[in-house]
């Protein structure tokens, strides 16, 4: 079992023919990823690492009707249409990598994606991996290893460092899905606990948050009520982030006084999760939530 | 991008919104002469032109009764720090004698993911404190963000903080035209408060505007039209950075950092600090960040007097090492600079981009935690 991307998964790569298009294209065939066609408008007919490339999502789906899930790398500008593309042609699970896509684009894509019964993961997120079947994303696939732990983040590159950590003390996990760090994202927390709470892989669950929004304090309130039951450990960045500035390129912004480090910390405590002080702390903490 | 309130009101007059009348005095103005061209009759309010919240309780607003008054009051108020920041430019307003100041804003909703409009019956300068003490007297309406703001819509609002007669239509054009510059200007928030009632009409007395950096690529006419500098939102070192696009926080400390991606980079931040050390910044390189960016936000470090020493933490995905090892190894070397420089370098291409670094005379460490340790005991 897993959880959105297994072993059906059959990947469209909306851009492929970019500079992190196909550079991801092979990176996710080298692990064993099924990526069975790639869209770039205007290069219809041409061919990437061997994938052959469409000029539209329609016409990829003609020839690869097993398609369902999409991951796109459009640039900003471009993206929100590549994901109302892919909705429209019917693709249940689309992955944004794509980082700037203006918050109004992104509210109305995720909204119309949900009308439609199709998940998004992101925007600007490394996207989903279960380890030993697929991934669909950027992250490096190689530090992942099969397992029960669930790890779910809204930084990447956090997603990385807590998984590879947990691999090397030999914890495995069950799917590392990657949210995206925007303030406006297509899976949140709370849907993603849903998911995982159904899923008998998953043991254990690491929760990866930021200072900003209130997306903690609502998994922290799903648990309190009993509808996630499985042990989480999470870690929040930005304890030493100033109010009022917004830290890079994500949503991670303390605005009038909500979303600080010390409401989420205390949010999840209060639900009974186990909050490391460092992301280092995060290994051993899941080995002793697996051992009770 | 934040606007001034001059601005916002200016965009609010392009919708049709009826603004008090009002002059904007530059530095180096003729304040009284300002005025008479204006034709502006005291009372007047003289307001200080900043990028900050709160500026009527940190004494950026005043109210004079003269043209003499107003020049004085002008005086102070150039020299008048509001939290930190100096004015850039001042707005003389025409004082609206009023019954009665409103609160509303629409912002997104991040967990909803939807536009939300917040009013309150109780607005101006305490709104902050019934935010906290009497949350049930702001009204949060959910917009539809492909129906817009419906009329009907707007009207309940404005019945919901009580409003009635020809003051609830007042109030509900208002709503939509706030409803209709949050769109087309792609904003994070736009605000009234306080939103005077006047007769049986709204008037907007301040108007806040924010717009998403990331549409600012669709509304170059923003930055453009900008006459006043954008002073004070950022520090001297804040606006170098921007200008070379590298998402850069000052903070107070003196170790330079740089992560990829903001999680790691405030994660490097909190371990700095865990071990014992001050973050002297927050610089986060990004996803996919190639050499030519890895040297440019070295570079900026190694200029950067406050950073004594730098930490550079990256664990790569759709970044790749021999990129990064690439970029930092040209800064170091076309600058010159001497000061301690510590890498953690994981992930895609870590071995290649560890021997880039190693044949400069760069160790790169793996563990970031041996790698903080390093730099702090620096």
């Amino acid at each position: 079992m897993a959880v959105l991307v297994d072993s059906e998964t059959r990947v469209l790569v909306q851009g492929i023919t970019g500079r992190e298009g196909s550079f991801h294209a092979k990176a996710m065939l080298e692990y064993g990823t099924k990526v069975v066609a790639g869209v770039t408008p205007g290069k219809g007919g041409s061919e990437v690492h061997g994938v052959p490339v469409y000029d539209s999502v329609k016409e990829a789906l003609a020839e690869h009707p097993e398609i369902n899930t999409s991951i796109v790398f459009v640039p900003a500008p471009f993206a929100p249409d590549a994901v109302y593309e892919a909705v429209d042609a019917g693709i249940r699970l689309v992955v944004v990598i794509t980082e700037g896509i203006p918050v109004h684009d992104t509210m109305r894509f995720v909204n119309y994606a949900r009308q439609k019964g199709a998940t998004i993961i992101g925007p600007n997120c490394p996207g989903a991996i279960t380890p030993g079947q697929a991934k669909v994303g950027i992250m490096p696939g190689h530090i992942f290893k099969e397992g029960g732990v669930a790890v779910v983040s809204r930084s990447g590159t956090l997603t990385y460092e807590i998984s590879y950590m947990l691999t090397r003390q030999g914890i495995g996990q069950s799917t590392v899905i990657g949210i995206g760090g925007d303030p406006i994202v297509g899976l949140s927390f709370t849907e993603a606990l849903k998911l995982f709470q159904e899923d008998p892989q998953t043991e254990a669950l690491v929760l990866i948050g930021e200072i900003g929004g209130d997306m903690e304090e609502r998994a922290a309130e799903m648990i309190k009520k009993g509808e996630f039951t499985k042990p989480v450990i999470a870690y929040i960045a930005g304890r030493t982030a100033p109010p009022e500035k917004r830290m890079g390129h994500a949503g991670a912004i303390i605005m009038m006084g909500t979303g600080t480090y010390e409401g989420k910390v205390k949010a999840l405590r209060e639900a009974g999760v186990e909050v490391a002080e460092t992301p280092f702390e995060v290994p051993e903490l899941v080995r002793k939530a697996l051992r009770r | 991008m934040k606007l001034y309130e001059f601005e916002a009101k200016e965009i609010l007059r392009m919708y049709g919104v009826e603004t008090p009348p009002s002059v904007l005095v530059m530095p180096g103005d003729d304040v009284a002469a300002k005025i008479r061209e204006a034709g502006l009759e005291p009372p007047l309010v003289v307001k200080s032109q900043v990028l900050v919240a709160g500026r009527g309780k940190a004494g950026g607003i005043k109210l004079v009764e003269s043209v003499e008054d107003a020049v004085r009051v002008a005086g102070e108020l150039w020299r008048k720090p509001i939290k930190g920041i100096l004015p850039g430019a001042l707005l003389v307003e025409k004082a609206v004698p009023h019954d009665a100041e409103l609160y509303t804003s629409i912002i997104i909703d991040r967990s909803e993911r939807r536009p939300v409009i917040l009013a309150s019956r109780f607005g101006g300068m305490d709104i902050e404190e019934i935010a906290r003490e009497k949350p049930e007297s702001i009204v949060r309406h959910y917009v539809d963000p492909f129906l817009g703001l419906r009329g009907y819509e707007a009207r309940m609002v404005g019945k919901a903080i009580g409003l009635s007669g020809r003051l609830l239509n007042s109030y509900a054009s208002f709503l939509q035209v706030l409803y209709r510059v949050f769109t087309a200007l792609e904003a994070e928030l736009v605000e009234s408060n306080p939103l005077a009632i006047v007769g049986d009409k709204v008037v907007p007395l301040d108007a806040r505007i924010i717009v998403d950096d990331n549409s600012l690529f669709r509304h170059r006419e923003l930055v453009e039209r900008r006459r006043v500098e954008q002073r004070g939102e950022y520090t001297e070192w804040e606006v170098k950075a921007r200008q070379q696009g590298l998402p850069f926080v000052e903070l107070e400390g003196d170790i330079g950092i740089i992560g990829n991606g903001a999680g790691l980079t405030m994660a490097t931040m909190d371990l700095v600090y865990h071990f014992g050390g001050r973050p002297a910044n927050f610089l986060d390189i990004g996803g996919g960040a190639r050499a030519e960016l890895v040297k440019k936000a070295v570079s900026f470090l190694l200029e950067f007097p406050k950073a004594e020493k730098i930490f550079i933490n990256v664990f790569g995905g759709i970044t790749r090492g021999d990129e990064v090892a690439r970029g930092i190894v040209a800064a170091v070397r076309e600058s010159g600079s001497s000061k301690p420089l510590v890498v953690r370098l994981s992930g895609t291409r870590e071995e290649e981009g560890r021997r880039i670094l190693e044949e400069a005379g760069i160790y790169a460490y793996t563990d970031p935690v041996e790698a903080v340790k390093k730099v702090v005991s620096l």
